[in-house]
C-alpha cells in the first residue's frame, strides 16, 4: 500500500510530507533517512530532471514514486510494494478534490496557509496506507478548517457522524431539509473529431457527462431515464404499437459505455439497465458515457493549404455549421498553426475576427455567434524567412473550439423522478433544470 | 487564519524558544507552538530534542492539538522509545472514550508508533476496539491489527487477533468488512502457506455481498482478494463474473480495473464453447476503451494493462484499434504506449489506416516518438505480408526526408523486412546505400553494413563500401566491428578475386589489432576455415538464415501469465514480476492462472501449478522414465495433461559463474517445451542468453531462441519456457534421452546435460487401431520384447489406463483374465517408433507386470529406459 504522501512546490521543496509505512530495512537507521532521502531521490530524478516527464510512475532505488501535478504543485505518493497503481492514481485525484472542496485552489499558499487541515485529512482518508472514506461531504461533518466542534458535540451526533463515514450511504447525510426541493441537471457532452483533410471522418466519439445538483430534503430516491437504445428497445419489445417504435426507435441512441458515481447501484443497471440512486447534497457527477455512433458533427472544417515556393503560404479555410439553423453555436474559435519561421500573417475572414498570434505560431480566428445551416471562410497569406533547416514543419492539424446548446450525441433525458416516501413532498413538487451543452473536445483536422 | 507563517521562522536559537512556548500556560500559545513544530518537521528540520515538551501537550481536551502531538509522536517516537513510553497512559485512556473518533484516532495512532516497547500495551485496547459497538472504531481497529502484525507478527498470532479480524469478514458494516479483507490479504502475503483467508464459497458469497455496499476504495480491496481465489469448477467461476461485471461501470478506473483483473483469470476456466463466454468478452471491451478517457496518469495505467490484456486475449479489442490513435496532445507516455497496442492490434483489415497513422506520426517533433513509429512501420511489415510492399515504400518516403535519426531508424527496420522476405524488395538498396555517410548510431551502420554484405552480389561497389568503414575500425561499437568483419568475409565468398586484400586487412585487424576476444575469436575462426576449407566457409557463412518470427517483444507466456493475474498493480505497470521489485518475503510468490479442467467439482484449488511428485508411490525401475507417469497418487481418475516432473537442478550457480538453472520438460499443446527457473546469483547484471543442443537420440532442437526478456539483475530469478522440435540433428545418446545443453550469456559458455522424460516424445495421434494393434504385436518379433514390473503402485487398471492416457499413452484394449487387469496400450514416439505395451494390473496388488513391442529393433533400449 501507499508508503507515505508528499506535496513539493515547483521548486522541489516540501509543503507536506506524511509517512505511514516504513517498510523498508531502515529500523535501525534513525528515521528521517528513508523519508528525506525518498523526498530528495523524487525531486532530484523528477522535479529537477531536465527532460520531459517520461512516466508518471517512477522507480528509483526500488521505490515506486506515483506523481500528479496540480498548477505547479506536485503531489507524490511512494511505495515499496506491488501496489495497486490504479488506485494509487484515483486516490491522488481525489484527495486534489477534497482539497479543492475545502480551499478551492490548490497552491503553494494555500496548502501552507491549510498544511494542518491537510494533515487532519490525511490521516482521516489514508490509513496505513489504505484509502478510506474520502467524500468531501462527508468528511466535512467532523474536519472543519476552522478545528474541530468535538466538545460541543452530544453522543447522537457522534454516532451519527460515524455511521455515515462507515455507512452504505457514505455520500449523504441524513436529516437534510429544504423548504424548495429543486434538481439542476446538465447533460455536458465534449464531442471529438480527427479528420482527414479529404473530409474522411477518422475518428470520432462524444464523451458526455451528467452532472447534477440536487437540494433535495430526506433520503430521496432517485430513477433517471434516458433515450438508451437498449432501454427503448426492451419496452418496445414489451408490445408497443409499431407505429410508436418508429417513432422513438429513431430518437435513441446507441451507448458504448458508461460508468456512474458510486450512488448508483450498478447491478441493478446491470440487470434491468435502470438507473437508480440516492443522491449525495449538493454537486455531484451522476454519470459519464461516451459513444460513436451517429453523431452529430456540429462543424465541418475544409483547409485547403498551398505553398508558394519556399517563402509563401497560402491557406484558405472553411466552417460550415451543420445543425438546426434556429439554434446558435457560440464561443466559436478556429485555430490555423503556422511555420516556426513564419515573418508575417495577412488575414481576410468574412465573420469575427482573426489575428495572427507569433507567441502560439497560430492564427486565430474567433466567432461570437453563429447559426446553423450556415458558412464561413477566412484565407491567409503567410510570409516565411527561408531557412536552411532540413526538417520539413510537421502541419499540426487545425483545431476548433465551440460551444452547442445541444447535445452532439443525440442523448435526451426522458424523466428523472424523486420518491422520499417519509417525507411529504412527490415527484411534482421537485422543480427540476434541464439543460443540454455540447463542447469541442479535441475537435481537429488534419491539413 | 493563516498558518503559512510557521513555515518562514528560520532563526537561531528557535528550539530554545519553541520550547519556552511550548511550556506556556496559555493554550493558544502551546497550539501555536506545536503548529511551528510540526511545519519544521515537514520542511526537514530535526525538531526530535523538543519530545518530552511537545509529550506534555498531549493531555489536552482540545481534538486539534491533540491530532498534532499524535503526528508529531508518529514521526518522532521511533527515536526516542523510552520517551515514548510516556505517552501510553493517555492512549489507553483516549481508548475509553465516549465519543468514538477519538477512540478511533487513539487506536489509528498507537498503530502508527512502531516501538516494540509499545505494542503489549496496545492489546488489550485493540482487542477491545475490534470489538467496539462502533463501526467506525472496528473499522480502524482492523486496520491496525495489519500494522501491529507489521511490527510484532508473533504476538498478533499468539493474541489470536486474526480470528477475530476473520470473524469481521462476516460483520454488518461493508467498510469494516472492507478495510478487515484489506488487513487480512497483507497479513496473508507474508505467510503464502497459512490460507488466512479462507476462501471459500460461503466467505465469497459474503464479500460479492459486500461488494455491493461499500465505498469505492474497499470495492478495490475485496475485488484484488477475490482475484485470488480458485474457484472449484465453471459453475461457480461463472456466477463470480457474473457478480462482478456490473463493477465494469463503476466510476472509479481502479474498480473497473480490478474487476477486470478478476474476470480475466475466471475466464480462463470457463469452457470457450459456453454462450456465456462469448457475452463476457464482448462486455470487456467498452470498460477497457473507457478507460482511455481518463486523466493522463490513469491513460497510462490502463494502456499498460491493455498491452497486456491484447497479448492475452486479442479478440477482446481487435475492432477498437481507432481509440488507440494519438493525439496531438497527449502526454508523450501515453503516446509510445498506443503506439505499442496499434502494433500489436495491427492486422490485414485495418492495416492501411493504421499505415496512415504511423506516416503522421514519423512526422511530429519528439525524437524518442518518431523512432518507434518508424520502429511500428517495419513491424506492420513484418506482421501483415500483404501490407509489405506499402511499408517499404513508406519507409523509403521517410528515409527521402533525410532527418537523421529518421533515416537510421528506417535503414535498421529495413535489413529485418529483408531477413522476412528474402529477395523481394532488394531494388531499393541503391536508395540506402545512398545515405550512408548519414549513419552515426551503431545499429544503423551495423545494419547497412549487414545489407552490403548480404547484397554483395548486387551492389557494384559493394567492396569500396565496405572498404570506407574500415577505415576507422578501430573507433567503432563491437557490433558494427562483428558486422563488418562478416560481412566482408561474406564479400570475400561470393567475389573471391577482387577482395582477397580486403578480407586479409579486416581479418588481420580483428585478430591482432584488437582487444576484443569476441571479435578476435570471430577473426581466427574465419581465417581457419578460409585458409583450410573455403566450401565448408561458404556452407557455414553464406548459410540459409532462419526466419524471424512475426511478433517481436512478446511477453513470455508465463510471466504474462502471471502479471495478468497482476493487473492494476504496479507489476502491470513495469510489466515485471513483483519479484523484481519488491525486497523481503512480500509479492514474491508467483500467481498462476487457473485452467478449465472440464468442471470437475472433485479438484480444489492448487491447480496450475505443476504436479507434485507423491513420494514412494511408485518405485520406478529407472528415473526419470514413463513410471513417473504413475503418480500424484490418490486415485483421482480423470485425464490430467502431461505429466510434468518437478524442475530439477541442471546446473548449479558453482558451476554457472552464478547462474543458477532449475529446470524441467513439459508437452504442451502437442509442442515439448523446455522449462526453465533461471537465477542469477552472482553480483552483475546477465544479458544476451542464447542455448544450444548437442546432437541427441532424438534430434531436439531449440524452436526458437531463448526468451530471456529482461536483463536479468543480480538475485532476479525468471522462468522461461522454450519450445523445441525435433528437427535437430540425431545421434544416439547414452542413457538414450540424455541431453547435453549449452547456455550461453555475457558472463560465459556453460555446458550441462539432462535427461528428459520419453514421455514427452510421446504424440497425440499414438492411438493405433485395434486391428492394426494386434497384427503389430504378432510381427514384432520376441527379441524386441522387453518384460519388467512396477510396484507399489495402487491405482486400479481405469485410473492408470486414464493417467497414461493424458501423457499420450492409449489404451486400445482392456481384458481382464484371473483377476488380473491386462491392458494393451500404444505410443507413438515423434520419430515415428510405435511402442506396444501389455500392462498387467493384480487387482488388490500393487505391482504392474509391463511387457511391450516395438517396431524397431534398433530401439530396444527405449521402454526398457522408459520404465513401464
Amino acid at each position: 500500500m501507499i508508503g507515505g504522501l508528499f506535496i513539493y512546490n515547483h521548486k522541489g521543496e516540501v509543503l507536506i510530507s506524511r509517512v505511514y509505512r516504513d517498510d523498508i530495512g531502515c529500523l535501525s537507521t534513525p528515521y528521517p533517512s528513508w523519508e528525506r532521502n525518498a523526498v530528495d531521490a523524487f525531486r532530484v530524478n523528477v522535479i529537477h530532471a531536465r527532460q520531459q516527464v517520461r512516466s508518471p510512475v517512477t522507480n528509483i532505488a526500488r521505490t515506486s514514486f506515483f506523481h500528479v501535478k496540480r498548477s505547479n504543485i506536485w503531489l507524490a505518493a511512494v511505495t515499496k510494494q506491488n501496489v495497486n497503481a490504479a488506485m494509487v492514481f484515483e486516490f491522488l485525484y481525489k484527495m486534489c478534490d477534497v482539497m479543492t472542496a475545502y480551499f478551492s485552489k490548490i497552491s503553494e499558499e494555500n496548502i501552507k496557509n491549510n498544511f494542518v487541515l491537510i494533515y487532519e485529512l490525511l490521516d482521516e482518508i489514508l490509513d496505513f496506507g489504505y484509502p478510506q472514506n474520502s467524500e468531501s461531504g462527508a468528511l466535512k461533518t467532523f474536519i472543519t478548517q476552522q478545528g474541530i466542534k468535538s466538545q460541543v458535540r452530544d453522543k447522537d451526533e457522534q454516532s451519527q457522524i460515524t455511521s455515515q463515514v462507515t455507512g452504505q450511504i457514505g455520500w449523504r447525510r441524513e436529516g437534510i431539509k429544504y423548504r424548495r426541493n429543486e434538481l439542476f441537471l446538465d447533460v455536458l457532452e465534449s464531442v471529438n473529431l480527427l479528420m482527414s483533410p479529404q473530409g474522411q471522418v477518422l475518428s470520432a466519439h462524444v464523451s458526455g457527462r451528467v452532472v447534477m445538483k440536487s437540494y433535495l430534503s430526506g433520503m430521496p430516491e432517485c430513477k433517471f431515464g434516458m433515450n438508451d437504445k437498449i432501454v427503448i428497445d426492451k419496452q418496445q419489445g414489451k408490445g408497443a404499437t409499431s407505429d410508436d417504435s418508429a417513432k422513438s426507435g429513431k430518437q435513441s441512441i446507441a451507448i458504448d459505455d458508461c460508468t456512474f458515481h458510486q450512488c448508483v447501484r450498478l447491478s441493478k443497471f446491470d440487470s434491468e439497465r435502470s438507473i437508480s440512486f440516492i443522491p449525495p447534497d449538493g454537486d455531484y457527477e451522476l454519470m459519464r458515457y461516451r459513444t460513436t455512433k451517429d453523431i452529430i458533427l456540429p462543424f465541418r472544417v475544409i483547409p485547403l493549404v498551398r505553398e508558394v515556393g519556399r517563402t509563401k503560404l497560402e491557406v484558405k479555410v472553411v466552417i460550415k455549421s451543420n445543425f438546426k439553423a434556429s439554434l446558435l453555436a457560440q464561443k466559436i474559435e478556429v485555430r490555423i498553426p503556422t511555420p516556426l519561421n513564419t515573418s508575417g500573417v495577412q488575414v481576410i475572414c468574412m465573420k469575427g475576427k482573426a489575428k495572427y498570434k507569433a507567441s502560439d505560431n497560430a492564427i486565430v480566428w474567433k466567432i461570437k455567434r453563429m447559426a446553423g445551416m450556415k458558412e464561413s471562410q477566412i484565407s491567409a497569406e503567410i510570409e516565411l524567412l527561408p531557412t536552411n533547416e532540413k526538417k520539413k514543419w510537421t502541419r499540426p492539424p487545425i483545431s476548433m473550439n465551440f460551444e452547442v446548446p445541444f447535445a452532439p450525441s443525440g442523448l435526451k433525458v426522458r424523466y428523472l423522478k424523486v420518491f422520499e416516501s417519509k417525507l411529504n413532498y412527490s415527484d411534482h413538487d421537485v422543480i427540476k433544470w434541464v439543460r443540454y451543452i455540447g463542447r469541442s473536445g479535441i475537435y481537429e483536422t488534419r491539413c | 487564519m493563516t498558518d503559512s507563517k510557521y513555515f518562514t521562522t528560520t532563526k537561531k536559537g528557535e528550539i530554545f524558544e519553541l520550547k519556552a512556548e511550548l511550556n506556556s500556560d496559555k493554550k493558544e500559545k502551546k497550539k501555536e507552538a506545536v503548529k511551528k513544530v510540526i511545519a519544521s518537521m515537514t520542511v526537514g528540520k530535526d525538531v526530535s530534542a523538543l519530545f518530552p515538551d511537545v509529550v506534555n501537550c498531549m493531555q489536552t481536551d482540545n481534538l486539534e492539538l491533540k491530532k498534532l502531538v499524535y503526528l508529531y509522536l508518529m514521526n518522532y517516537a521511533k527515536s526516542q522509545p523510552d520517551m515514548a513510553i510516556m505517552a501510553v497512559n493517555t492512549f489507553v485512556k483516549d481508548c475509553e472514550d465516549p465519543n468514538p473518533l477519538i477512540r478511533a484516532l487513539a487506536v489509528r495512532t498507537m498503530g502508527c508508533i512502531r516501538v516494540d516497547k509499545i505494542t503489549e500495551y496496545l492489546c488489550e485496547p485493540l482487542r477491545k476496539c475490534l470489538k467496539d459497538e462502533d463501526p467506525y472504531v472496528r473499522k480502524t481497529a482492523a486496520v491496525c491489527v495489519a500494522k501491529l502484525h507489521d511490527i510484532n507478527a508473533q504476538l498478533v498470532e499468539d493474541q489470536g487477533f486474526l480470528d477475530t479480524l476473520k470473524d469481521l469478514i462476516s460483520d454488518s458494516n461493508p467498510m469494516v468488512v472492507a478495510n478487515a479483507v484489506a488487513a487480512l490479504s497483507e497479513i496473508a502475503e507474508s505467510h503464502p502457506n497459512s490460507n488466512l483467508l479462507d476462501l471459500n464459497p460461503q466467505s465469497i458469497n459474503k464479500l460479492l455481498t459486500a461488494l455491493n455496499e461499500c465505498t469505492e476504495w474497499g470495492q478495490i480491496f475485496i475485488l484484488d482478494c477475490l482475484a485470488n481465489y480458485t474457484p472449484r469448477d465453471d459453475r461457480e467461476s461463472q456466477s463470480i463474473c457474473e457478480r462482478v461485471t456490473p463493477r465494469l461501470s463503476h466510476a472509479n478506473s481502479a474498480v473497473v480495473l480490478s474487476a477486470v483483473k478478476v474476470l480475466m483469470k475466471f475466464m480462463e476456466m470457463l469452457p470457450k464453447d459456453l454462450d456465456y463466454y462469448g457475452t463476457l468478452l464482448k462486455k470487456l471491451a467498452p470498460p477497457l476503451v473507457t478507460l482511455l478517457s481518463a486523466e493522463p496518469e490513469l491513460q497510462y495505467v490502463a494502456l499498460r494493462n491493455i498491452n497486456l490484456i491484447v497479448q492475452k486475449r486479442p479478440e477482446i479489442l481487435k475492432h477498437e484499434m481507432k481509440v488507440f490513435f494519438v493525439k496531438y496532445n497527449d502526454p508523450i507516455y501515453v503516446k509510445l504506449e498506443k503506439l505499442d497496442i496499434m502494433i500489436r492490434l495491427a492486422s490485414q483489415a485495418n492495416i492501411a489506416q493504421v499505415l496512415a497513422e504511423l506516416k503522421e506520426y514519423a512526422t511530429e517533433v519528439d525524437v524518442d516518438f518518431v523512432r518507434k513509429a518508424v520502429r511500428a512501420i517495419g513491424r506492420c511489415a513484418i506482421k501483415v505480408e500483404q501490407s509489405a510492399e506499402r511499408c517499404v515504400s513508406t519507409l523509403l518516403d521517410l528515409i527521402q526526408t533525410k532527418v537523421n535519426y529518421v533515416v537510421q531508424e528506417a535503414i535498421v527496420v529495413i535489413k529485418d523486412i529483408f531477413r522476412k522476405y528474402p529477395n523481394k524488395y532488394e531494388s531499393v538498396i541503391a536508395t540506402l546505400c545512398e545515405n550512408l555517410d548519414s549513419l552515426d548510431e551503431p545499429e544503423a551502420r551495423a545494419a547497412m553494413i549487414w545489407i552490403v554484405g548480404e547484397y554483395a552480389e548486387r551492389i557494384d561497389n559493394a567492396d569500396e563500401l565496405l572498404e570506407s568503414f574500415l577505415e576507422g575500425f578501430h573507433d567503432e561499437s563491437t557490433q558494427v566491428q562483428l558486422q563488418l568483419l562478416t560481412a566482408i568475409v561474406k564479400l570475400f565468398l561470393k567475389k573471391p578475386t577482387e577482395t582477397q586484400e580486403l578480407v586479409q586487412q579486416v581479418l588481420s585487424l580483428a585478430t591482432q589489432d584488437s582487444d576484443n576476444p569476441d571479435l578476435r575469436d570471430r577473426g581466427y575462426i574465419y581465417w581457419r576455415l578460409l585458409s583450410t576449407d573455403p566450401v565448408a566457409a561458404k556452407e557455414v557463412v553464406l548459410a540459409e538464415k532462419p526466419l524471424i518470427s512475426e511478433e517481436t517483444d512478446l511477453i513470455e507466456p508465463t510471466l504474462l501469465e502471471e502479471l495478468i493475474c497482476h493487473i492494476g498493480t504496479l507489476a502491470s505497470v513495469y510489466h515485471k514480476p513483483p519479484s523484481a521489485f519488491v525486497e523481503g518475503s512480500r509479492g514474491v510468490q508467483h500467481k498462476r492462472i487457473p485452467i478449465h479442467i472440464g468442471g470437475s467439482p472433485s479438484m480444489g484449488s492448487g491447480f496450475g501449478a505443476p504436479a507434485a511428485v507423491m513420494p514412494s508411490s511408485l518405485n520406478a525401475p529407472v528415473g526419470g522414465g514413463l513410471g513417473d507417469l504413475f503418480d500424484l497418487g490418490g486415485g483421482v481418475g480423470m485425464p490430467m495433461g502431461t505429466f510434468v516432473p518437478p524442475k530439477t537442478l541442471w546446473l548449479p550457480a558453482m558451476k554457472g559463474k552464478g547462474l543458477e538453472i532449475m529446470g524441467t520438460f513439459a508437452r504442451r499443446a502437442g509442442v515439448i517445451q523446455m522449462e526453465m527457473t533461471l537465477t542469477n546469483k552472482a553480483m552483475s547484471v546477465m544479458t544476451d542468453f542464447a542455448i544450444q543442443f548437442n546432437r541427441n537420440s532424438f534430434g531436439l532442437a531449440p524452436a526458437g531462441p531463448l526468451q530471456v526478456p529482461t536483463p536479468l539483475s543480480p538475485n532476479q530469478t525468471i522462468d522461461v519456457s522454450l519450445p523445441l522440435n525435433n528437427g535437430g540433428p540425431v545421434m544416439k545418446m547414452e542413457p538414450l534421452n540424455n541431453l547435453q545443453v549449452a547456455v550461453k550469456n555475457n558472463i560465459d559458455v556453460f555446458y550441462f546435460s539432462c535427461q528428459y522424460p520419453i514421455s514427452m516424445l510421446f504424440v497425440e495421434d499414438g492411438k493405433m487401431d485395434r486391428q492394426v494393434f494386434l497384427a503389430t504385436w504378432k510381427d514384432i518379433p520376441n527379441e524386441n520384447e522387453a518384460q519388467f514390473q512396477i510396484n507399489d503402485c495402487h491405482l486400479n487398471s481405469d485410473a492408470a489406463s486414464n493417467k497414461l492416457q493424458g501423457s499420450n499413452v492409449f489404451t486400445i484394449a482392456k481384458r481382464t483374465v484371473e483377476g488380473q487387469d491386462m491392458l494393451y496400450q500404444s505410443m507413438k514416439l515423434t520419430n515415428g517408433i510405435c511402442v506396444l505395451t501389455e500392462l498387467r494390473v493384480q487387482t488388490g496388488s500393487p505391482t504392474y507386470t509391463v511387457s511391450d513391442r516395438h517396431t524397431h529393433a534398433l530401439w530396444v533400449m527405449i521402454p526398457a529406459r522408459a520404465g513401464v
